[in-house]
């Protein structure tokens, strides 16, 4: 369609929209469900996790967070603070959503960073398109994680292959976005530091949650 | 409930109810700049503590090894813009190399 004011996007429209990105998904599904089944997560507890998480930083964190011995608190707080972000992306979405609370409690987990960003990019967000990319990428996010989780039971030493690098590479682009900046950029420094300076005196997991204080920096005008 | 299964459900209830936040509190106040300043940051705050540990610490230590290579690597892919699923294999192959080569 050429026409600029053509007719308000449908579903499918978000399904159609989200279709490049599918890859994403399925790939890091599988990945997440590979490492999950590899460290001892367990294969119900990936699914499920895929299911009602539904958000891949959080879910690859917690499991990498617990693999490395951390506490059950520590590895869901990595995961719950790493997640407060949708606090921020939601509240900039929070009028495209019709109906009651309950329906706007269920509609709401279609939200993730990809489905949000291609909400957006008429230049204001637009429902069918979020709920549309959202649910293609929840279907195949949950199934892909099961299955990872068959193929990951097939791996005996998962750091021996190296997947304790391939976590960190992870991470490390999704945080490159961020880092473009100077302000988050300043942030991640001082959260690095925060990290290596407590890896060595503190118990596993609590560097990562001690390493959030660098948030604070957002106070500064 | 397994150390899994408690995470499972910590951080599921947590995650459903921070995308719920906008659209069922809806009209309600939006977040002071400043605490929405610092909720930004969240993100690459822990992303980047993430990176240190997975790269750095075992077993409590601080630990140079091959890992540093792979990350290494997988920096220089994600500068060139390679698709992240590409920079995980790159970290994974070339960490897997230096351990078998050791």
């Amino acid at each position: 369609m050429t026409e600029e004011h053509a007719a308000a996007p449908r579903l499918r429209d978000g399904v159609r929209v989200a279709l490049p990105l599918a890859p994403s998904p399925i790939l890091f599904g599988i990945a997440f469900g590979v490492l999950a089944e590899a460290t001892g997560f367990g294969r119900t507890a990936a699914v499920v996790m895929s299911a009602t998480t539904f958000s891949g930083a959080g879910q690859f964190a917690s499991v990498s967070v617990l693999d490395a011995g951390g506490t059950v608190v520590a590895a869901s707080l990595a995961a719950i603070f790493l997640g407060a972000r949708y606090i921020a992306i939601s509240m900039t979405v929070a009028s495209i959503f019709p109906g009651r609370k309950l329906r706007r409690l269920v509609e709401s987990q279609a939200i993730v960073d990809e489905s949000w960003a291609l909400s957006g990019r008429s230049g204001r967000f637009e429902w069918p398109l979020l709920i549309g990319a959202g649910g293609l990428f929840y279907v195949l996010w949950v199934i892909s994680t099961a299955i990872g989780t068959v193929l990951g039971g097939v791996l005996e030493d998962p750091n021996a292959l190296g997947l304790d690098a391939a976590f960190a590479a992870l991470f490390l682009a999704l945080a490159m976005p961020y880092l473009r900046n100077r302000r988050g950029l300043q942030a991640a420094a001082i959260a690095a530091a925060i990290t290596l300076v407590l890896t060595p005196i503190a118990p596993a997991g609590v560097p990562i949650i001690a390493a959030s204080a660098a948030c604070l920096l957002g106070l500064r005008r | 409930m397994s150390d899994a299964w408690i995470v499972v459900v910590l951080v599921g209830v947590a995650t459903i109810a921070f995308k719920a936040a906008g659209p069922v509190l809806v009209g309600r106040r939006e977040l002071p700049p400043r605490l929405q300043a610092c909720v930004e940051l969240l993100a690459p705050v822990m992303l980047t503590a993430l990176v240190v540990t997975q790269t750095f610490a075992s077993d409590e230590e601080i630990q140079v090894d091959a890992r540093i290579f792979g990350v290494g690597a997988a920096a220089v892919a994600i500068a060139l813009r390679a698709p992240i699923i590409v920079a995980m294999a790159i970290a994974g192959v070339v960490t897997a190399l230096l351990r078998l080569a050791v």
